[in-house]
């Protein structure tokens, strides 16, 4: 892409002090899963659990993807399959469509986020409305969410106040996030009453039962559902489970590595239509089969999207979810974001200091740090390094590999760095030294001290 | 549904060999005392638990609560509890339910690690019940209290599966700025009342 994850994230970093706090606000979500985490004794059990259950409905989507079509159907939901982005959207248009729907009211979904359904229904005349509080704040402000569980992280309360204000009658000045929130419920309540539909994601959709499980905070799936008489739940195909059992893994890990709740405030089964109503769920493969073919990433697929992976990643926090340019940023969406545009999203393995953070706070236990290594190494080798970097790595790679090119080198640095002016040294030949000062320049080398100390190697 | 045979057959041609499914049986939280551990959980997500021995003194207990006191439109689907003045059958739809002050509802069951009630879905004669209401009260037994998702889903596994959740606390958000606000989409208040002896 023009302007990779470096030159985002410097936009980023340039206000250094908003950059201090969105670090730290991440990090007090991260101590409040860690303590949510150390009070469930089994908890490495359950992880392994869940990365076990996951493993386990990858090896069977199919088998299993028919079974909660043919649990949903009984139940009386109608299941619509497809295989792109552009096919989601045109089955929720026509559903919306052919039932004369204006007024959607939307929950948190990111896989219509994915598939770019709002603009697509909006073009068409359909008023979009999302209802979780972090998405209706993004989206009255026309930016996609920079963080999948807390959407306008990246906001203060000032531009929140500022931003309702002007949209929703606020009083000037205002930023108590009570007040706000109070002022974004009157606001939404009425647009709920409106609604001619309410459009889901899902958390799981249970085989055994055709259920399709929606977990909340806000309870602004519940009301979406419960007031329009059509609900559209959209999914990835791998959100099955095979059984009711397995959700107890998954609703005691979800909201613990999420936010550092026990679980989410609303935990709710849809299945089947309520009496007089429509369910419709839509089940999307958008790239999903064919990363499944792939031995080193197909684990990404494992992912409950909990986002504990970004509130610990030191990269993450401090460079921001647009940093990214993907709609799934952090460590996750650096592996995910690259299956879908390897060139345009080069630069995101190298986003990362591969501390291995994120692999141990995933709940389902994603290999995210290896994986994220090994995307380097496919950048590599599909030649999507840039110049520099690649022309560095050759002749590294070359002053290694040769003895007395490496020890001539050696000499020539450790001699000539110190008496070359700075202005040459910190040109822009040295990326490594625009954020940092190299280290002084030792007075001998390892070579000599071990000479010294034990004689001849 | 051309798309459906291709999705299919797409996902049967790349998945990996067969992985056996994990066995679950060791999991799980055990609590000497479970009703103290759901009250304490209830606590800590923002909700309300008093225990009380029969469903007369839950009455009386809930004349006790403000949310009840100061509720003008009342909806109760539990005999015997709170001062009921809306039948939510006799609604012609659920937008009638807009300004309800409060819901008494039946909860099936507790759960104790999570202060989280199952509200089963066949029970409720509107679905916005639990979540318009501008408060909540949700009575279940005692005994009924398990200690953990697992138990509880192993009950559930029991009924015809079926439109149900479970409700932990009262509606929250803490999307501007971290800072957590009570009353975001749905109820302001959650009591729980536990009618009976425990298990």
């Amino acid at each position: 892409m023009a302007g990779g994850h470096p030159e985002a994230a410097a936009r980023f970093v340039a206000d250094e002090a908003k950059a201090h706090w969105h670090d730290q606000a991440l990090w007090w979500v991260r101590k409040k899963r860690d303590a949510m985490a150390s009070a469930v004794p089994d908890w490495e059990a359950l992880r392994e659990a869940a990365e076990g259950i996951k493993a386990h409905t990858l090896s069977r989507l199919a088998d299993l993807l028919e079974e909660f079509e043919r649990n949903a159907t009984l139940a009386g939901a109608k299941v619509h399959f497809a295989k792109d982005a552009a096919e989601h959207n045109e089955i929720v248009h026509r559903i919306l469509s052919e039932r004369g729907v204006a007024k959607l009211v939307k929950s948190k979904s990111m896989l219509t986020e994915e598939c770019h359904l709002n603009p697509y229904l909006e073009a068409r005349g359909i008023e979009v409305t999302d209802t979780d509080l972090g998405e209706r704040i993004v989206q009255l402000r026309h930016e996609p969410p920079s963080h999948i569980v807390l959407p306008a992280i990246h906001l203060k309360k000032e531009e929140i106040g500022t931003l309702f204000e002007k949209e929703l009658g606020t009083r000037p000045g205002a930023s108590d996030p009570k007040y706000l929130t109070e002022a974004a419920r009157q606001h939404l309540r009425k647009r709920f009453l409106a609604a001619g539909a309410g459009l889901t994601g899902v958390n799981f959709a249970v085989a055994e039962t055709g259920a399709v499980v929606v977990c909340t905070n806000e309870g602004n799936a519940d009301m979406g559902t419960a007031l329009p008489r059509v609900h559209i739940a959209c999914m990835g195909v791998e959100k099955l489970v095979p059984t009711r059992a397995d959700l107890a893994v998954f609703t005691r890990l979800l909201a613990r590595s999420a936010t550092g709740q026990p679980v989410t405030t609303y935990t709710t089964h849809f299945v089947g239509p309520r009496p007089g109503g429509e369910l419709h769920v839509v089940v999307v493969d958008n790239g999903r089969s064919a990363q499944l073919k792939d031995k080193v990433f197909r684990r990404s697929l494992s992912c409950i999207r909990c986002g504990a992976c970004m509130n610990t990643c030191p990269v993450f926090r401090r460079s921001g979810g647009y940093s990214y340019g993907y709609i799934v940023p952090g460590p996750i969406g650096t592996i995910l974001a690259p299956s879908r545009d390897a060139a345009r999203y080069a630069s995101l393995p190298f986003a990362s200091s591969l501390c291995g953070s994120c692999s141990d706070v995933c709940p389902v236990r994603i290999d995210l740090h290896h994986e994220i290594l090994a995307w380097r190494g496919e950048m590599v080798k599909r030649g999507l390094l840039p110049f520099r970097k690649r022309f560095a790595m050759k002749l590294l790679s070359l002053v290694l590999r040769v003895g007395g090119l490496y020890r001539l080198t050696g000499w020539l640095v450790r001699r000539g760095l110190p008496l070359l002016p700075r202005g040459l040294v910190y040109g822009r030949f040295n990326a490594w030294g625009r954020a940092r000062e190299l280290p002084p320049m030792p007075g001998e080398t390892f070579r000599a001290l071990y000479r010294r100390y034990r004689g001849q190697p | 549904m051309a798309s459906r045979e291709a999705m299919l057959e797409a996902l049967r041609r790349n998945a990996p060999r067969e992985v056996p499914r994990p066995d679950l049986s060791g999991l799980g939280a055990h609590y000497p005392d479970r009703v103290a551990q759901f009250s304490a959980a209830l606590a800590g997500v923002g909700g309300t638990c008093l225990v009380v021995p029969d469903l007369l003194t839950a009455h009386r207990a809930l004349a006790e609560q403000p949310s009840y006191r100061d509720a003008k439109r009342v909806v109760s689907l539990v005999a015997g509890v709170g001062h009921a003045n809306l039948d939510p059958s006799a609604l012609a739809g659920p937008h009638e339910l807009e300004g309800l002050d409060l819901a008494i509802l039946p909860g099936e069951l507790g759960v104790a690690e999570n202060g989280a009630v199952y509200l089963d879905g066949a029970r409720l004669p509107q679905r916005a019940l639990y979540v318009i209401a501008e408060h909540l009260v949700l009575v279940v037994e005692a005994g009924a209290v398990v200690n953990d998702m697992h138990e509880a889903y192993a009950r559930l596994a029991e009924r015809k599966a079926g439109y149900g959740l479970f409700i932990s606390g009262p509606s929250k958000t803490a999307d501007i700025e971290q800072a957590l606000v009570i009353g975001a989409q749905g109820p302001r208040s959650c009591t729980v009342l536990l009618v009976g002896p425990p298990a």
